[in-house]
């Protein structure tokens, strides 16, 4: 390998918390060639995005280097003053976070923003400026860069405002580029086109690009070398095709196999773990007809915008169907109307052959059927009450709607549910910041089950969660489904999820059915072109394959 | 919000600074002494003797004796009693109301939301003693009177708080889930919302009760609510005022030290919640 351009050699570092000082990293040691497009890929609290902050200069207060060495084309800049750091951010080696929206200035006009970049590292004058962020804005594939400049942050979407960040990382012509997440939250369409850009304009400008990602799909998509980290450490570090195909470390292999294929069943994710039992008939279900039958539902929003524009679909008894689509689609709140949370515009929803739609939200509490639907949120911290304790969570909904009133009963019944989806009973009496991940979704799938509904409304179940955790959540509520003959209405943006848990599948654009059907005809052979371009944008991991970089197409892509 | 909580415990007894400890020590001494008010008054605070009437702070009253002779001390202990209950019962009747009016409007939100939010805007724009005042006079002279206009123009901060908050929280995951569990509104804002609320209004009640006690003394001062020969801390700076230029110092200074340390005290108390509370004011 050439010298490198930017090397980490067992960088500590250490925050000051409450509970004492906490190592973050342990010894990281990363180098990075010039030109060279690298991932770096851990689960949450890995220590990735500390690397990143670290090599920037960028650790808050708490943070504090406390052994190991940084060096920037073989400079020592560890220790190296703000004064000294300043003029490298932006022309050396500039950052793009997460969430970009929060990133830029709520006040200011897009094209004031990337012009205060310019003059600040490159003493530009205004007009200069103006003129070299419109060039920066085409760059960045902007259709009508001249008009945009005059944007606020809040006109943009959130794939535009993740370009305007590029523009400004790559403003003055950095070597190194050190992509944070930068398309966690992006629909994957919008994902694909971002990370395509970002991949053209570093292969277009020789500039070195560091990729942090929990998504070995899109690090082995998009990167040449991929290291793995592991609670503050680098386990495995390799060519981005050896590392998959041959992972030596025992927590890579982990990763590989939780991570979904183009392949990959329920049964097969995060391997031995398949002792699924057989599928039972479905339970309590007494009529002709599905269970679920929804008939041309509206919803208009109180300032006019149509969220659903006329979906009707039917789920069977124990059936699975998957609403899929990007933000905006509408699937959250078909969601919310099915499972009687919110209330609809228009059309019906038969349950059971009951027509439960005609009952109003604030009413539905009160009816039978309550019991009979549940629904499992997408963000298991933020849907567990702060002040619930796990065993507060799962008791609700069987004090409320069961009627069990007395503490052996409840205790009884709350720890069967825990039970069934795995969760230590010793955990009950802890409180929702006191679980991990995991266990947290656990709570949530547990509340939702400890009534016995014969209808359970998933969205996003697993859409903050970990691989390897979403791994085992999957495999669970597949079982789950599986031992009951529940019904799943599984809402969600990720396609390869989909298509493991669900039999049936609709597309949702804008409101509106674009594609239904059999989950594996949609796959094989979907004719709807928005379908397609759906699934050709899932980075899909797929082990042992050459990379496949897509070529940049720099021009063509409209914004 | 629990997170807060813990903290807030190991802020308070773990390394509290010294304003807090004498903040919670003051408002300990000012409870005790209300509530023990008739067994560590050392004279009865209504009997008058005018052959000991207007003697400086000696051996046998400590801190003097008033116009008709009536022990100081024991007046202001007792005073203490009444001028907390005002506080107290005007503070807890605000508290519930606001956060029942406030937390529904938050989550409602639309038509009812604005017409609380306006009413309560045009409310804050009155000079709230003035109300208060008048709503005194309207109602009739009573201390039951004093406690219903002092709780009436606090409501409107505990109706925006609540509202705040709440409004804040009511599209999170838990409020649905606790829909989807068979709860209707009304308990989602009794027994979900309002409890996670809470910790912040915790330390609105702890500043307010400084407020309102002053208040009250303020009314009696100007001969609303409770009346002569009550013992009552506003009252007593009212009666001083006319010995004040014949130098009777004992006669303002200690009702009026009185009033001042305990609204620092409860003034400090709410100081020490908020910071506790917050953690971005945590070092």
């Amino acid at each position: 390998m050439t010298d490198p351009l930017l090397s980490v050699n067992g960088l500590r570092v250490s925050f000051a918390t409450p509970d004492g000082p906490f190592e973050a990293l342990r010894g990281v040691d990363l180098a990075i060639a010039p030109g060279e497009v690298m991932g770096v890929v851990g689960e949450s609290g890995s220590g990735k995005s500390v690397t990143a902050l670290a090599a920037m200069g960028l650790l808050d207060r708490k943070g504090r280097i406390v052994g190991g060495e940084i060096r920037f084309r073989g400079a020592d800049i560890t220790r190296a003053s703000r004064r000294r750091l300043r003029p490298m951010r932006g022309s050396a080696f500039s950052m793009i976070f997460q969430n970009p929206r929060s990133a830029l200035n709520p006040v200011r006009r897009i094209g004031q923003q990337i012009g205060d970049a310019l003059r600040a590292h490159l003493g530009l004058s205004r007009a200069q400026a103006t003129a070299q962020a419109t060039e920066l804005l085409r760059t960045v594939q902007f259709r009508d860069p001249e008009q945009r400049m005059h944007s606020y942050p809040h006109e943009l979407s959130g794939g535009m405002c993740q370009r305007v960040m590029i523009a400004m990382a790559i403003a003055c012509q950095p070597q190194l580029l050190l992509a944070d997440e930068p398309t966690t939250g992006l629909d994957v369409t919008t994902q694909k086109h971002v990370m395509d850009l970002l991949v053209g304009l570093a292969r277009e400008r020789g500039m070195a690009m560091v990729l942090i990602t929990h998504d070995l799909g899109l690090a082995t998509h998009y990167c040449q070398r991929i290291a793995v980290m592991e609670q503050g450490r680098v386990v495995e570090e390799n060519a981005a095709t050896a590392l998959f195909a041959q992972p030596r470390h025992p927590y890579t292999r982990r990763l590989v196999l939780a991570s979904p294929t183009r392949e990959s069943t329920i049964e097969s994710l995060a391997g031995g773990d398949a002792d699924l039992p057989p599928r039972l008939p479905p339970a309590r279900h007494v009529g002709q007809g599905p269970l679920l039958d929804v008939r041309g539902l509206v919803k208009r929003f109180a300032n006019g915008t149509i969220g659903v524009d006329g979906v009707s679909f039917t789920i069977a008894a124990g059936g699975s169907l998957g609403l899929v689509g990007e933000s905006g689609s509408g699937k959250s709140t078909i969601a919310r109307m099915a499972s009687r949370l919110l209330d609809q515009t228009a059309g019906e929803i038969i349950f059971d052959g009951q027509d439960i739609g005609a009952v109003r939200e604030r009413d539905f509490h009160r009816t039978r059927w309550r019991r009979d639907i549940q629904i499992v949120f997408q963000d298991a911290l933020e849907s567990l009450n702060p002040r619930f304790t796990a065993f507060d969570s799962i008791a609700d909904p069987l004090r409320r709607l069961v009627g069990l009133r007395t503490k052996a009963s409840l205790a009884a019944e709350v720890e069967a549910a825990a039970r069934r989806v795995g969760l230590p009973i010793d955990l009950l009496d802890r409180l929702p910041h006191q679980l991990s991940g995991g266990q947290r979704a656990r709570v949530g799938i547990a509340r939702a089950i400890a009534v016995r509904p014969r209808l359970l409304v998933l969205d996003e179940p697993t859409a903050a969660l970990d691989v390897s955790v979403q791994a085992v959540v999957l495999q669970l509520l597949e079982r789950l489904r599986r031992e009951s003959g529940m019904a799943y209405l599984f809402i969600s943006h990720d396609l390869g999820v989909v298509r493991m848990l669900c039999e049936q599948v609709i597309v949702l654009r804008a409101g509106r059915i674009v594609e239904a059907g059999v989950t594996a005809d949609i796959f094989e052979n979907s004719q709807a072109a928005y379908t397609r371009e759906l699934l050709a944008a899932i980075p899909y991991f797929v082990p042992g394959s050459p990379t496949s970089v897509t070529p940049p197409n720099v021009t063509g892509v409209p914004a | 919000m629990t997170v807060a909580v813990a903290r807030h415990r190991r802020g308070l007894w773990g390394v509290a600074n010294p304003a807090t400890i004498v903040a919670c020590v003051g408002v300990s001494l000012l409870l005790l002494v209300a509530i023990l008010a008739d067994w560590i008054a050392p004279y009865d605070p209504l009997a008058s003797n005018v052959r000991i009437a207007l003697q400086p702070p000696g051996a046998q009253h400590w801190m003097g004796t008033d116009q008709l002779g009536r022990d100081m001390l024991s007046r202001l202990i007792v005073a203490t009693r009444l001028d907390l209950s005002i506080a107290v019962s005007a503070v807890a009747l605000s508290f519930a109301f606001g956060a029942v009016i406030g937390g529904t409007s938050g989550y409602l939100g639309g038509a009812a939301d604005r017409w609380i939010g306006r009413t309560v805007d045009v409310m804050m724009a009155f000079p709230l003693f003035v109300l208060a005042m008048a709503l005194v006079a309207a109602l009739g002279n009573s201390v039951a009177n004093v406690i219903y206009a002092t709780a009436i123009i606090n409501l409107p901060f505990y109706i925006r708080f609540a509202r705040a908050e709440v409004n804040m929280r009511r599209h999170f995951g838990w409020v649905e889930a606790a829909r989807a569990s068979g709860n209707s509104h009304a308990r989602v804002v009794l027994f979900f919302l309002l409890p996670n609320v809470l910790p912040g209004m915790a330390v609105q009640i702890s500043l307010n009760l400084g407020w309102a006690i002053l208040n009250a003394a303020g009314l009696s001062f100007i001969g609303l609510g409770a009346r002569p020969p009550t013992p009552e801390w506003g009252i007593m700076v009212a009666e001083a005022a006319r010995f004040i230029a014949t130098g009777k110092w004992w006669l303002i200074v200690f009702p009026g030290l009185m009033l001042t340390l305990s609204v620092l005290c409860f003034n400090l108390l709410g100081d020490a919640a908020r910071d506790a509370l917050d953690p971005r004011r945590r070092r």
